[in-house]
């Protein structure tokens, strides 16, 4: 297990470094608000290359809007300001000569409910594929079959490519979402609740697939199942109220975790 | 008080205790009676009128011999009996092709296999008896001669020869008729249940593909279906891109505050300007204002007679796409509004620009609303004829508006219309009588075209749904 540099145990800013070449997404003092109202505050938090990294935390408390400050999905909503900065493989996302669609091609995010496109499973995989530049049709079709062996759904569609993609049950569909952000071959893949909406079974194909991946990219997981951050996570970070609470190896922070807060929520004692 | 209240009580069990769905559905079977009540008149009315009817020869009290197509009955004044009407042609004989006569005068009544009826180019029909054919001066008569008129009428008319038909009239009127004159030749009453079917299906395609004769009041409807089909396509082609383009901006691009919601409820109420209206627009600003420039820059040297500057094809279809513009733009939008933004989102979180955003993913849902958009303007526009008449549709137009001569689509000429063609028929017809039957045969040919071009649109939708396997 990768251990951090340096661990500041000061109970107000709960900061873990990691040595550069191991650091994939670095966070800093970052502050968004909608529309006047702050939903994250002063956030700072590196995210590990490589590893899956769970965000946990009650409803409301800015999960979600961190993973889309990452994305930066914001810019499509014209009421949110934010400042500080987040970088990617140390570059700073919100700098002018970064290319927006480049960044989410390298950022892939997975949402809550499954949002195949109306097309067959074949053109939802090539869709992120046809944005960029032509390949012929051998090579992307090799590109798709690896995305879908990938994403564990190869079996199940390969022999119905061409049928509509809204035609698979929910968990094949999550997967097929899944198959098609990996088809552009991201860096780092956002997944905001992946699971939530899935039955039990779907739910576990889905956490030994988060598994599988981390050896090819690395993984951002929001969820609120504290099992699932358990099982599939090797860092966990804990968010209230738009703050980072305490950020630490997941068994860190689930047998033994510092701050009373943490231990409430983990335990079930508050919401 | 108290009795009040009881007694809106017992009202409203009253109504729960099952009545109410009874209501309702009184409501829908009143509703589909009408319709089918509709279409039950037109579809009789108007597909009788081409049955080769049987012809009656009719001796009168009098002595006199009428015969004729009887065609309705109304009871006389004063209890005088029953009238009927009969078709009896000869228009240039008699002074007019119908006769009224008391059933009471009829002494004798009866249905002889040897009457005719032709259709001529001048006078309209003639109703009697053949008595000869003579051609290059042969004369032939009784089978002979119908051998020769049916084959030389199957023939082009190019290569009919000079030969002329030797007719009489009820009365003894003898008639010399050419042969190249007459378009059409039946002996009704001769004819087997087979020949009347046939002769039927004949007479529903003539009308269907000829022009216009006599004043409207005969012959067939062609020209007006191709009008009307062709400036609805037009129409269709200018609406559907503005109004698509319309909604996009309104629901995808527009910051969503008070204006937007403004403009909203303007393009909503757009939709309920009474057509005229339209009709006067088109005329001053398309017809008068930017046809009279495009005569001025372009076609000086053939004023003052207008070329655009008169109602023509191109302003009628503009005209009518500023009316349906609403209804696209309504159906659109509503489309847009109804796919999730979760798609939008999956589709940018890819590295897809918002254009490509738009065209991949976000159009292709809304593609179904949109034909319903353009089924229900399509409908609309068909149907439409007030503002036609302003901006350039023609009793008879003089040349089709799609033809082999470049061109080939001459925007700038007058057209025919089915719903213009109607009215015409119906209130400007010399012979009313004739006009009847036609009326509702155009109505229901009127509604039969807007019922096949939106069952064309329905099957489209439905095809691009069950292509994507979802329902939205
Ligand atoms: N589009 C938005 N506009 C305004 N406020 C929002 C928007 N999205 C989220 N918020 C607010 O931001 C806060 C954080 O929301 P979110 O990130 O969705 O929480 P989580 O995913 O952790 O449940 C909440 O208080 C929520 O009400
Ligand atoms: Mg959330």
């Amino acid at each position: 297990m990768l251990a951090p540099l340096t661990s500041a145990q000061s109970s107000q800013t709960p900061v873990i470094t990691f040595a550069p070449e191991q650091c994939c997404l670095s966070i800093n003092q970052f502050h968004l608000a909608y529309a006047g109202k702050p939903a994250l505050r002063d956030l700072t938090l590196d995210v590990p290359r490589h590893r899956v990294t769970a965000f946990i935390g009650p409803s409301g408390c800015g999960k979600s809007t961190l993973l889309r400050a990452i994305n930066r999905l914001h810019d499509l909503n014209e009421s949110v300001s934010h400042r500080g900065y987040i970088a990617l493989e140390g570059q700073d996302i919100h700098a002018p000569q970064m290319n927006v669609t480049e960044l989410r091609r390298r950022v892939g995010m997975v949402f809550q409910t499954p949002n195949p496109f109306p097309m067959s499973i074949y053109e939802n995989v090539a869709f992120g594929l046809r944005l960029q530049r032509r390949l012929p049709k051998r090579k992307r079709d090799d590109i798709i079959e690896w995305a879908l062996t990938s994403a564990a759904l190869w079996d199940e569609v390969k022999d119905r490519l061409h049928r509509s993609a809204w035609q698979l049950s929910g968990g094949q569909q999550q997967r097929l979402v899944i198959a098609r952000t990996l088809a552009v071959q991201p860096d780092v893949l956002l997944l905001d609740e992946p699971a939530s909406a899935l039955d039990p079974i779907s739910t576990l194909k889905i956490e030994e697939l988060i598994r599988n991946l981390k050896s090819q990219l690395t993984l951002v997981l929001v969820t609120h199942n504290m099992q699932q951050a358990a099982r599939v996570s090797d860092y966990t970070a804990f968010l209230q109220n738009g703050e980072l609470v305490e950020f630490g190896l997941t068994d860190q922070v689930f047998t033994n975790p510092r701050l009373q807060r943490t231990e409430n929520y983990i335990t079930g004692r508050m919401t | 008080m108290k009795p009040l209240s009881e007694q809106s009580k017992r009202r409203v069990n009253w109504l729960n205790d099952g009545l109410w769905p009874w209501l309702c559905a009184a409501c829908v079977a009143l509703s589909l009676l009408m319709l089918a009540a509709l279409l039950t008149l037109l579809a009789t009315r108007g597909l009788g009128h081409f049955w080769p009817a049987t012809l009656e020869e009719v001796t009168l009290t009098s002595g006199d011999i009428v015969i004729g197509q009887p065609v309705r009955e109304t009871p006389l004044p004063l209890n005088a009996g029953m009238e009927r009407l009969y078709f009896t042609g000869n228009r240039d004989i008699n002074g007019a092709n119908w006769r009224w006569i008391a059933v009471d005068d009829i002494s004798a009544q009866t249905t002889p296999n040897d009457l005719i009826r032709l259709e001529r180019t001048p006078w309209g029909d003639f109703i009697g008896r053949l008595v000869a054919v003579e051609s290059d001066g042969q004369r032939l008569t009784g089978q002979a001669a119908w051998d020769y008129i049916t084959t030389a009428l199957a023939q082009p008319a190019s290569q009919q020869g000079s030969s002329d038909l030797l007719l009489i009239t009820a009365d003894g009127h003898a008639l010399r008729q050419p042969l190249s004159n007459v378009s059409h030749f039946q002996a009704p009453n001769a004819m087997s249940w087979g020949q009347k079917v046939t002769a039927w299906g004949q007479n529903v395609w003539r009308f269907l593909s000829e022009g216009p004769r006599a004043a409207n009041t005969g012959g067939g409807v062609w020209p007006a279906i191709f009008g009307t089909v062709l400036m609805v396509i037009l129409m269709s082609v200018i609406v559907t891109p503005f109004g698509v383009l319309a909604a996009i901006y309104l629901n995808e691009i527009a910051h969503q505050n008070r204006l937007t919601h403004l403009v909203r409820i303007g393009v909503r109420n757009l939709a309920g300007v009474p057509s005229i209206v339209y009709g006067v627009f088109g005329l001053g600003v398309f017809v008068y204002g930017i046809g009279g420039s495009i005569d001025n820059w372009f076609f000086s040297d053939e004023l003052p007679s207008p070329t655009f500057g008169t109602g023509g094809l191109l302003w009628a279809s503009l005209t009518l796409a500023l009316l349906t513009l609403p209804v696209v733009i309504v159906a659109t939008e509503e489309g847009l509004a109804r796919i999730p933004d979760a798609q939008r989102e999956g589709a940018v979180a890819l590295g897809a620009t918002r254009l490509e955003m738009l065209t991949r993913v976000v159009l292709p849902m809304a593609t179904p609303a949109m034909l319903t958009g353009v089924i229900l303007a399509v409908a609309r526009a068909a149907g439409e004829v007030a503002p036609l008449m302003l901006v350039g549709v023609a009793k008879l137009a003089p040349q089709m508006p799609l033809d082999g001569e470049f061109p080939y689509l001459h925007l700038e000429r007058k057209f025919m219309h089915l719903g213009y063609h109607l009215f015409d028929t119906a209130f400007h017809g010399e012979d009313v009588q004739a006009a009847i039957p036609l009326v509702y045969a155009t109505a229901l040919l009127l509604v039969l075209i807007v019922l096949v071009l939106n069952l064309t649109a329905i099957f489209l939708r439905h095809y691009l749904r069950r292509q994507r396997g979802n329902e939205c």
